[in-house]
């Protein structure tokens, strides 16, 4: 099997005259997870919606073949996926396969199996009837999972995927993501705010800020304080906990004070 | 393929097939219905009317018809052409009309994710209106073939009205929001040309053109049933292929787009082929509201939201809900006639009130 499922070389996003994404090129190995960290507008979600076909973009994404990717070699879990009024978990899900669908747009019986296959697999098939509204945050997200697995693709990409799920919810979702790219080989790109979770999950981390790669590598390379610090614009520390990167706010006390003078 | 770590695959197979078997179920009783519907209602069309004509008659008719089956039928040849030549055109064209426009609506509501969208968006009605104005009030005679001067410059106003709301909507910031105002101002410009056009007309012509207006299924012959037959086929195998992509773009257009979707391709065919629908229908049969917008509604509180189901459905019970509402435009006020326009505004909009204030099921 080649080394590289995926493969970017100088990408760039632009929306008008603002460029969101700067000639990123990182290529992802098959079953790698590789977390896309960096601030707030740094251009993580920009960077994932060029891979997933959202938006346009300039530069080469390409497969391991070098063949430029199609819609049926990544699939893609968004930040809030839309959940439509009434629909059902199993309409919801059979939406992921979209991509392989032929002439006029008719989904077979196979289709519908691996749907079924899925539902099980993310032991959601009690569910399958139930309309998507009807579901907790964390449940529409693992159907979210279901749809992108469906989807039968080598890559999968997640924007920001728990960042609305309590820690629970956020841990469960990340582990199933975790459990079915060692099972599958799937190889994972993951947009990710937390960086001690980040931390957990990847292999390597890529660094983005103003819309530039900053730092590629593994957790340990990647997550230095002074780095962080400088492009988080906030004093940060990294601490090593029962055998894990995590990454902290400096100690208010270790802050000096501005004096403001006596009050009377 | 996604075997379950838990569940021996004979296990996990017997779940996925009851998951999925539930799940996907056939809509077997909203199409038994709306079968029997259409059915009923053309035996009403046929029977019902200033000269009533008996069903017995009626069935000997049509297996008089068919060779070889060697019956004769009952009723006199008055009676024949009566059913032949003006009941069966009629009822055949009000189902083909229905069928279209409920078709369209539901395509329209998908496309546009709106439940309260119909085929008259875009500036169709205005657009055809004002091209009806202009044929019947200064004589301009666009008549082509089989095409009659009003039925043409009809169709012709609704695919100018829709491409200009197509055009307007074509720049960079292209979302379902732009193409609709778009066709809000098209239906305002076309509106107020059609009002400045109708004013300069004499009394005579003025009532023509509002009868015009208000819709009516009056034909004699075949003609128009051939006229919008071949625009139903084309049209509405297009929209049927497109149904399933119309709820891949319920979940907006960047994640269609990760699923595979092109959505501004999807949606320019989608409202090109119902646009040109309504136009057809509109040319034969003038204005006829609520149909598009209620006859979905009506198919989607039977078999939910999915539009693999909606969209065929609508055409059968549009058709349905056309040919029924036609013979009470016939029949209620025998021997004149009552607009069918009118009848379904009567029918719909209370109806369409009733969905909105019990606040379920208008979403799509």
């Amino acid at each position: 099997m080649s080394s590289v499922a995926l493969r970017c070389r100088d990408v760039s996003v632009k929306f008008g005259s603002r460029v969101a994404v700067d000639s990123v090129s990182l290529d992802v190995a098959p079953g790698e997870w590789l977390g896309i960290i960096g601030p707030n507008g740094a251009g993580k979600s920009s960077l994932l919606g060029a891979l997933a076909g959202v938006h346009g973009f300039d530069g080469t994404i390409a497969r391991a073949s070098d063949m430029p990717i199609t819609r049926s070699d990544v699939a893609f879990v968004p930040q809030a996926p839309v959940v439509p009024e009434g629909m059902t978990v199993a309409e919801y899900v059979l939406l992921g396969r979209t991509a392989h669908l032929g002439w006029f747009a008719h989904e077979t019986n196979a289709d519908r199996e691996i749907v079924g296959l899925v539902l099980v697999r993310l032991r959601l098939h009690d569910f399958a009837s139930r309309r998507m509204t009807e579901l907790s945050g964390g449940e529409q997200q693992r159907v979210a999972v279901a749809r992108a697995l469906v989807h039968d693709a080598p890559v999968l990409l997640l924007d920001e995927p728990t960042s609305a799920l309590d820690l629970g919810h956020q841990n469960a979702v990340l582990e199933l993501v975790d459990s079915l790219r060692h099972e599958e080989e799937l190889s994972v790109v993951a947009a990710m705010h937390d960086l001690s979770t980040a931390s957990r999950f990847a292999d390597r981390l890529a660094l983005i800020h103003h819309g530039k790669l900053v730092a590629v590598g593994s957790p340990d390379e990647v997550l230095q304080a002074e780095l962080l610090s400088e492009i988080y614009d906030t004093p940060l520390v990294v601490e090593h906990m029962a055998g894990e990167l995590v990454v902290l706010p400096a100690s208010r006390r270790s802050v000096p004070k501005r004096r403001k003078g006596p009050l009377w | 393929m996604f075997p379950s770590a838990s569940a021996s695959s004979g296990e996990t197979e017997r779940n996925a097939d009851l998951a999925v078997g539930r799940a996907f179920r056939l809509p077997v009783v909203a199409v038994v219905v709306g079968t029997l519907a259409l059915l009923g209602v053309a035996i009403l069309s046929a029977t019902q009317g200033a000269a009533g004509l008996p069903t017995g008659g009626v069935l000997s008719a049509f297996l008089d018809r068919i060779p070889l089956l060697g019956v004769d039928s009952t009723l006199s040849d008055r009676q024949e052409s009566i059913l032949f030549e003006i009941r069966l055109p009629r009822m055949v064209l009000g189902m083909l009309v229905g069928g279209s426009l409920g078709m369209a609506g539901a395509a329209y509501q998908g496309v546009f994710r709106n439940p309260l969208a119909d085929p008259y968006l875009l500036g169709v009605s205005a657009g055809a209106g004002l091209g009806a104005v202009l044929a019947l009030g200064f004589d301009i005679d666009v008549g082509w073939g089989p095409f009659d001067a009003v039925p043409a410059a009809a169709f012709i106003g609704a695919l100018v009205a829709v491409t200009l709301s197509t055009v307007i909507a074509r720049g960079p910031g292209s979302s379902p929001a732009t193409l609709l105002l778009g066709g809000v101002a098209m239906a305002a410009l076309f509106s107020a040309s059609q009002t400045f056009a109708l004013q300069r007309l004499s009394e005579t012509r003025a009532r023509e053109v509002l009868s015009w207006l208000f819709g009516q299924l009056n034909t004699s012959g075949w003609d128009q049933i051939w006229i919008l037959g071949p625009y139903f086929a084309v049209c509405g195998s297009v929209l049927f292929v497109h149904r399933r992509h119309l709820d891949v773009l319920r979940v907006g257009d960047a994640e269609a787009a990760s699923l595979g979707l092109d959505p501004a391709r999807a949606r320019l065919v989608v409202v090109v082929a119902a646009s040109v629908l309504t136009a057809a229908a509109v040319s034969v049969s003038g204005l006829i509201a609520f149909v598009g917008l209620v006859v979905p509604h009506i198919v989607r509180l039977l078999v939910g939201t999915s539009y693999r189901a909606i969209v065929p459905l609508s055409a059968l019970f549009g058709a349905a809900f056309l040919g029924f509402v036609d013979v009470g435009a016939r029949t209620v006020l025998a021997p004149s006639e009552l607009p069918v326009g009118v009848i379904t505004a009567f029918v719909g909009a209370p109806f369409f009130a009733f969905i909105l204030w019990r606040g379920q099921d208008v979403s799509s």
